[in-house]
């Protein structure tokens, strides 16, 4: 399976959408789309999956960024952006990788250092099954999504580390 | 073995040990040891919160979302629920026999999803300190060199994992939230590029399978003692098996033997589950306990997954599976392999079946067939089982008139292995677990044995979060005397 190009910057979200707040990334997965097939969004390729797992690390392969979006129950509202490094998962189950899990099975299995990562957590607050989301979590969701275009479209790509180094101070 | 340690005759004089999992919604477990006076395992308890509220969440739906609205019951199987449901749904539909077409597209899902979980579950764990233990490093350090010398190995697992990824997606349709399977059928074949597509590569995928196999029988029979005592438990076994006895995870009948490979009954036709099977409830646990009707709940309790198939089966219709499942049954000398490790080797078999399987049906004609479809008179009940990666996997569904569903009952696999890991648990906290003291090897020890069995802990909802492991060492009075967290990077320390 050869690999398919790609766009330079990955947006990659993940979530369950039958699970309240848990559909925060996917929703804003959505936004993206509708943003990107008006054209506003060159040179970026969104996914979005329910849970991160080891064949993501090839996702991002040929990346210069990437930015891992997903909802938290801890995150301070309406969001917390930082920058990521890999870490190896010790769990007991395969169920479900943190992103930096994810570098480092890049890492593994690239034996090089992955593209710089950034994870944007936006704070969910219900997470009951057949929920929708909650109001708070909406209003967070579109900060989010003013956010990520801000930093899709008017930040230069070697001014993502000042940028997220600012928004987490 | 366990079976005294489950009941105490004084449980408000022992201490208590909880092993717990901190997740941030559903899904975590916790086990519970209580000491005696002398500081002996007299109680052993796994609890894992059940992904609960699915049977609600269905009513009340109309019978043909089935297929599709399951997948959101769990976020690393979706598929296993998505074949369950459409078999469920073919009853109600009274489509009582498919298409070779629809049939094999259907199996095509399954393998490739069956692929894809087994090789995740190998691959991401297959550090033998993951597998076996971290104090494990000497026993196995010939393979953690191996893999450290061989990166190729966990990328291997990747790429195993990305095939059958693509399989799920050219079947199904959609990378998530397919809709490949449908009431009465499939709603797509192949097209002769998807086939070709796929076919590219699973020479290499075969050959990568083996491999893998050849890599857990090394390491299972460099310490071959070790692995066939530790949590090592005497179970029943249930599983479904084609008509003619041989390995099948996608149609088939019940097949249930005891600890001696006795046979308990066979050919059971699922749609009657109910006869053969109950559901017993524990006052401390949420999760049911199944067990063999006619043996009843002390007795019949059994277990469910790749260690149960590969020992119920006659054969495998594969070469190359067949040959090891002969290996695997060898060691056992007649009876049923009873290690709980070996579920890491019969998985390894059953990931080799799949890539052959597919391999063989890549070459069926009938994948590219046009006949998609079989409707018969509409029924008001509607079972489907089929064996997910985890073990046997049963929907129910009931529906009115208007094809609306009044009742739901689904079994998981993980559920039918709850009194299982139980007595795996016990087993090695009776071993390892004698004191007060709470140690880094005893936390580990109680991870591998629930790691062997790879339990679904309902992560449907996953957002952000770690999953430290925290061991609480209570007195009967619930005053804390000492206490272990462990993080997900692996990391012990003291909290008490």
């Amino acid at each position: 399976m050869p690999a398919a190009p790609v766009n330079p910057v990955l947006v990659f979200t993940w979530g369950n959408a039958s699970r309240g707040d848990d559909g925060l990334g996917p929703a804003l997965f959505e936004l993206l789309e509708a943003k990107q097939l008006a054209g506003a969004l060159p040179g970026v390729d969104l996914l979005t999956d329910y849970q991160l797992q080891v064949e993501h690390a090839l996702d991002l392969q040929g990346r210069s960024r990437v930015l891992f979006i997903d909802a938290s129950m801890s995150a301070r509202a309406p969001y917390e952006l930082h920058s990521l490094q890999p870490e190896r998962d010790a769990g007991y189950t395969t169920h479900a990788m943190s992103p930096g899990a994810v570098l480092a099975v890049f890492e593994q299995i690239n034996q090089r250092v992955p593209p710089p990562a950034f994870m944007l957590s936006i704070r969910g607050y219900e997470f009951g099954l057949g929920k929708e989301l909650s109001s708070q979590a909406r209003t967070n969701l579109q900060d989010s999504y003013t956010l990520v275009c801000d930093l899709l479209t008017a930040v230069p790509a070697n001014d993502w580390d000042q940028y997220v180094a600012q928004a987490a101070s | 073995m366990g079976q005294q340690l489950e009941t105490a005759e004084h449980p408000e004089q022992l201490e208590r040990v909880v092993i717990e999992p901190l997740t941030r919604v559903e899904g975590h477990g916790k086990v519970t040891l209580l000491l005696d006076e002398d500081n002996h395992i007299r109680q052993a308890r796994l609890h894992i919160v059940e992904f609960r509220g699915f049977e609600k969440f269905i009513q009340g739906r109309p019978y043909w979302e089935l297929p599709v609205l399951v997948q959101r019951l769990c976020g690393i199987c979706p598929v296993s629920h998505h074949l369950a449901a459409a078999k469920a749904t073919d009853m109600l539909v009274g489509a009582r026999e498919l298409t070779p077409t629809a049939e094999k597209v259907r199996r095509l899902m399954h393998y490739g999803q069956t692929l894809q979980s087994h090789a995740l579950h190998f691959f991401h764990l297959c550090s033998p300190d993951l597998l076996f233990g971290f104090d494990d490093a000497v026993r196995h350090r010939n393979i953690v060199g191996v893999i450290e010398d061989h990166p190729e190995i966990a990328k291997q697992g990747v790429l195993l994992r990305k095939y059958g990824q693509e399989v799920i997606r050219v079947t199904a349709g959609k990378r998530i939230h397919g809709t490949g399977a449908i009431p009465g059928g499939v709603n797509k074949s192949l097209s002769t590029g998807e086939r070709d597509y796929l076919l590219e590569d699973i020479e290499q995928i075969v050959s990568w399978s083996q491999g893998a196999v050849d890599l857990i029988k090394q390491i299972f029979f460099e310490q071959l003692d070790y692995h066939m005592a530790f949590a090592t438990i005497d179970s029943n076994m249930l599983g479904m098996v084609g008509a003619d006895g041989g390995f099948d995870i996608y149609h088939g009948g019940l097949r249930a033997r005891d600890a001696a490979g006795k046979t308990i009954f066979d050919h059971a036709d699922y749609t009657d589950y109910e006869q053969f099977l109950r559901e017993g409830v524990k006052s401390w646990s949420y999760m049911k306990f199944p067990f063999i009707e006619s043996i009843g709940s002390e007795q019949g309790w059994y277990r469910v997954g790749p260690l149960a198939r590969v020992n119920n089966c006659d054969f495998f219709s594969t070469p190359l599976a067949e040959q090891e499942r002969r290996a695997f049954s060898a060691v056992a000398n007649g009876r049923p392999l009873q290690a709980t490790l070996a579920f890491h080797w019969a998985r390894l078999i059953e990931l080799l079946y799949c890539a052959e399987a597919i391999r063989d049906l890549l070459h069926d004609p009938d994948l590219l067939g046009a006949d998609l479809l079989v409707r018969g008179e509409l029924q008001s009940r509607g079972i489907g089982v089929i064996e997910a990666p985890r073990g046997t996997l049963f929907h129910h569904y009931e529906i009115d008139a208007d094809g609306v569903v009044e009742k739901a009952n689904l079994i998981v696999s993980t559920t039918n292995n709850n009194q299982a890991m139980n007595e795996s648990i016990r087993q090695v906290a009776g071993q390892y677990l004698d004191g007060k003291q709470l140690t880094e090897p005893m936390l580990n020890q109680i991870e591998v044995a629930i790691r062997a069995y790879d339990p679904c802990l309902s992560c449907a909802t996953h957002a952000l979060g770690k999953m430290p492991l925290q061991v609480t060492l209570e007195d009967a009075q619930g005053t804390v005397i000492d206490r272990l967290e462990k993080s997900s990077s692996g990391t012990i320390c003291s909290t008490g």
